[in-house]
């Protein structure tokens, strides 16, 4: 096994440094207000998280464990109940104003009514920069999403795959401090998926920029990531914070050694120590079941 | 077609299918247009001269149904010259119609963005607009004429106004407020203003809309038009010519004043396709491909 030689790989847990995203003792609670009795969901309770300048964290759990809404609070679009969140040691809101966030959802939310370039554009004109900037910056980011033959295509000519690249594109546009990326391709099918993983890594391997990234999907944790957050649901907890130790750059191949599917069966058995029952989504489940497969075919070969 | 316009309708292609590029869609499209309009005409044109025959042959009175072949002759006979002099006259009737088109528009669209940008002006004003849309307003239409004058062409033209602006208003209130609240989000990341976001996702996202609500506006216009001629106006309009010409038992020249109007509402309303073409050849193209 080679040894990494990446920077990005070095860092696996929060180095000395400031942290680029500090949580501390965050609480979310949702209340519904029913007329007389108020029912409170617990959504997030005591979620104390340090991410370092370069790292990539997923944060992994079943539906309802608060993965997502951690990751609003982190963005600020929503606020936490309870605790802080500082970003480039500012708070969230500050750096929601700073434009420090890059953010991609599950859907690509492009605007039909614009070119493929003209959506990688439309942060760069709201952050006011000039034109001829705009369009070689825009360019650039297609480029790197290698959709650079794409520029005049409408959103709704371009495959499922292609509209999340583009996505990327744009949130990566005005080299944000930070990415959030909340099950971007939670769409996608299995084969679509892996490639795109491997285009984030090349991506993030590229900009040298931290990565906050929601999934349900296992394997995509753990092939994606520096470190693996498991999280438990009602309340939305942290159980247990894994070290992704394979060696950078990943490839296909890392999809098929030992050590990968060691760490795939570490969060499997946190996830179920977490009490999540595996429940939630079929891609989860046969993702998993697919991997066990696999092993048992590694272990006798 | 449905008024509410998906941000991806249809779903993504697939791979394949975005790569190969989209010539040659256009001739389709044309073609297909054709093999689909030609039974309409075919059905259209037996229509007309199965009606010339059926005249013929049960030998109805003109007064009762004239032939199309009457109808266009009375219609050469009256063009622009006589007592039913049928195209100034038709123009005028447009113009009060345009005028009342523009009103309407300018007033629905003003309200649209006033209700789209402050909620508590969308409570206030979105019920009422509610309960008087359900008000037949053409009853009005006297009431118009004595406020501001028999004769005055402004007085039609209101009438048509008042019609376009609830479509207009209520259309256009949909299209800026049914945003994809993701995309709100997106626009929340990029810390934008409210001004920035109306600018960019609201408008933009509010034109399908519009012109939806443009189609029904301009014919309602000419509605409003001619039926607040029938209680009175210059001589020279639509609707007094079809009044007057039925009252005088030449029905062969009200048929033809009615085919002026139909001729204008088609064109009116080819025109808004065609500026809907232009404006947000996107939003077609996504039909066409969904």
């Amino acid at each position: 096994m080679t040894t990494p030689t990446t920077p990005a790989a070095t860092p696996t847990s929060p180095s000395a440094a400031q942290p680029i995203v500090s949580i501390a003792a965050v609480d979310k609670q949702f209340s519904r207000g029913d007329r007389g009795g108020r029912a409170i969901t617990k959504a997030l309770e005591g979620i104390d998280l340090d991410v370092a300048q370069g790292e990539f964290v997923s944060l992994i759990g079943p539906s309802g464990c608060g993965k997502s809404t951690l990751l609003r609070i982190v963005g600020d679009l929503t606020s936490p109940t309870r605790g802080t969140v500082r970003v480039n040691g500012k708070p969230a809101n500050q750096a929601r104003r700073d434009r420090d966030y890059g953010m991609v959802f599950q859907a690509p939310v492009l605007f039909d009514w614009r070119t493929v370039e003209d959506n990688v554009k439309l942060p760069l004109e709201i952050l006011g920069y000039d034109d001829a900037r705009r369009t070689a910056r825009a360019r650039e980011m297609l480029e790197l999403v290698e959709l650079g033959e794409f520029l005049r295509h409408h959103p709704y000519q371009l495959s499922g795959g292609m509209q999340q690249r583009v996505a990327i594109a744009r949130a990566l546009a005005f080299e944000p401090a930070i990415l959030l990326m909340d099950e971007p391709f939670g769409a996608l099918d299995e084969m679509t998926r892996e490639r795109m993983n491997g285009e984030v890594l090349r991506i993030w391997q590229k900009t040298g920029t931290t990565v906050l990234f929601v999934t349900h999907s296992i394997p995509e944790a753990v092939f994606l990531s520096s470190r693996v957050v498991v999280m438990s649901a009602r309340p939305g907890r942290i159980t247990k914070v894994i070290d992704v130790d394979l060696p950078r750059p990943r490839t296909d191949e890392t999809r098929e050694t030992r050590r990968y599917f060691e760490l795939v069966t570490d969060v499997r058995e946190a996830l179920r120590a977490g009490g999540a029952a595996l429940d939630d989504s079929e891609t989860v489940g046969g993702a998993a079941a697919s991997v066990d497969r696999t092993m048992a075919e590694g272990a006798v070969g | 077609m449905s008024l509410n316009v998906q941000p991806i309708p249809g779903g993504p292609r697939s791979e394949a299918e975005a790569a190969t590029g989209r010539r040659g869609a256009g001739t389709l499209r044309t073609a297909r247009t054709l093999g689909f309009d030609l039974p309409a005409v075919i059905v259209f044109v037996g229509g007309i001269v199965a009606w010339e025959l059926l005249v013929g042959a049960l030998n109805l009175q003109t007064f009762v149904f004239p032939k199309p072949s009457a109808i266009l002759a009375a219609l050469q006979a009256n063009w622009a010259s006589g007592r039913f002099a049928l195209l100034p006259s038709a123009l005028a009737t447009l113009q009060e119609a345009l005028l009342g088109l523009a009103i309407g528009t300018v007033a629905g669209l003003a309200v649209a963005l006033t209700t789209a940008r402050w909620a508590t002006a969308r409570g206030i004003l979105l019920p009422l607009a509610v309960a008087a849309n359900a008000v037949p307003i053409i009853a009005f239409a006297p009431l118009l004429n004595n406020w501001f004058g028999l004769l005055n062409p402004l007085s039609k033209a209101l009438m048509a106004a008042v019609l376009v602006f609830f479509p207009v208003m209520a259309n256009v209130t949909r299209g800026l407020v049914q945003v994809d609240p993701a995309a709100l989000e997106l626009m929340r990341s990029y810390a934008a203003s409210e001004w920035t976001i109306l600018r960019k996702v609201r408008i933009p996202n509010a034109l399908p809309y519009f012109f939806t609500a443009m189609k029904v506006a301009t014919t309602l216009s000419l509605i409003g038009a001619i039926v607040a001629e029938y209680f009175g106006g210059a001589a020279s309009v639509l609707g007094r010519m079809i009044v007057q010409s039925a009252s005088a038992l030449k029905f062969d020249i009200t048929w033809a004043a009615i085919l002026f109007g139909a001729v204008t509402g088609i064109t009116f309303y080819l025109v808004v396709v065609a500026v809907e073409r232009l404006v947000i050849p996107w939003h077609a193209a996504m039909r066409a491909d969904g």
